[in-house]
């Protein structure tokens, strides 16, 4: 569990960054390739200072960079925080999955043993 | 709850909180009973593989309490939950508490209480079970993830981009 220590840092600052609805809807704008500030405010009811403010949280985090281009700056997407967040969740979701697809077999055993008894129960006149 | 989630969705609503959402094909009120009763509890809530339940006691009704506890085939570890029963409405709805109880494994596992609530809906035949669960506050709810208790991780780095897709489309 190296993941515990040696990360926890990072993915606290993760975690911020991806906890506010606005810097999510940036980070999947900026999935689609990268944008500047102007194109990025565009599709939201907010000034470009606050989309700033936002983009610089997504800095910290590490989950947004800005390009060479001096006067665009445009801001491209990093892979590696989310990556770390996703393996972590993916490692609690696949303990949750494991005993999900047991409850599937179980659930499927109860039908089969009780539906003759339903079938039977339905036949019957009222 | 309209859509049939067939595999298991984890996503984090709130700082504090962790909500995972599956689908069955099965009636809520079985889906229920598989929640409720210790002898069909004992034989899915496994955690990972190599792992058993050996302490499974339920006394589920209001303030009620219940104990989990598994064990690890392998080594001998162990891990478990306890708390106590705040809701039971039969076939929809439980809500009860989680704390952790001291083992060999999971150190960095909170100390103070989970708020669990598990929710059950019904569409054509199909359950979607729907666990909320309340850690309390931001550091327990990241340790509590952290503490993953599987080994057999997949490396899949395709949920946080569903993760957002689905945040993004549902705050648009």
């Amino acid at each position: 569990m190296a993941i515990e220590t040696a990360a926890s840092a990072r993915l606290d600052a993760t975690f911020l960054a991806l906890a506010d609805p606005t810097r999510r809807a940036i980070l999947a704008r900026l999935a689609l390739g990268e944008a500047t500030v102007t194109e990025l405010a565009a599709p939201f009811e907010m000034s470009q200072p606050a989309i700033s403010k936002h983009l610089k949280v997504l800095e910290r985090a590490g989950l947004v960079s800005a390009g060479q281009d001096a006067q665009r700056r445009p801001r491209r997407i990093e892979g590696k925080p989310l990556a770390e967040v996703s393996v972590w969740l993916e490692r609690y979701r696949s303990v949750w999955e494991a005993n999900f697809q047991r409850l599937d077999r179980l659930l499927e055993e109860l039908q089969r043993s009780e539906s003759p008894r339903r079938r039977a129960r339905s036949r019957r006149p009222r | 709850m309209p859509m049939t989630v067939e595999k298991a969705e984890v996503t984090l609503p709130s700082e504090r909180e962790v909500r995972v959402t599956r689908s069955f094909k099965a009636p809520r009120a079985l889906v229920f009973k598989a929640y409720t009763e210790t002898d069909l509890v004992r034989r899915w809530m496994l955690g990972p593989p190599g792992w058993s339940m050996p302490v499974c006691e339920m006394d589920v009704r209001v303030g009620g309490g219940y104990r989990w506890r598994w064990r690890s085939d392998e080594d001998g570890t162990e891990f478990g939950f306890s708390g106590k029963f705040r809701e039971v409405q039969p076939p929809s709805r439980l809500v009860h508490t989680e704390a952790y109880e001291p083992a060999t494994v999971g150190g960095s596992y909170p100390a103070n209480e989970a708020i669990v609530t598990t929710l059950f809906a019904e569409d054509a035949g199909v359950t979607t079970v729907t666990t909320l669960i309340d850690f309390g506050s931001k550091e327990a709810r990241d340790a509590a993830v952290a503490t993953g208790m599987t080994d057999g991780m997949e490396q899949s780095y395709q949920l946080l981009d569903r993760l957002l897709t689905e945040r993004t489309s549902g705050s648009a």
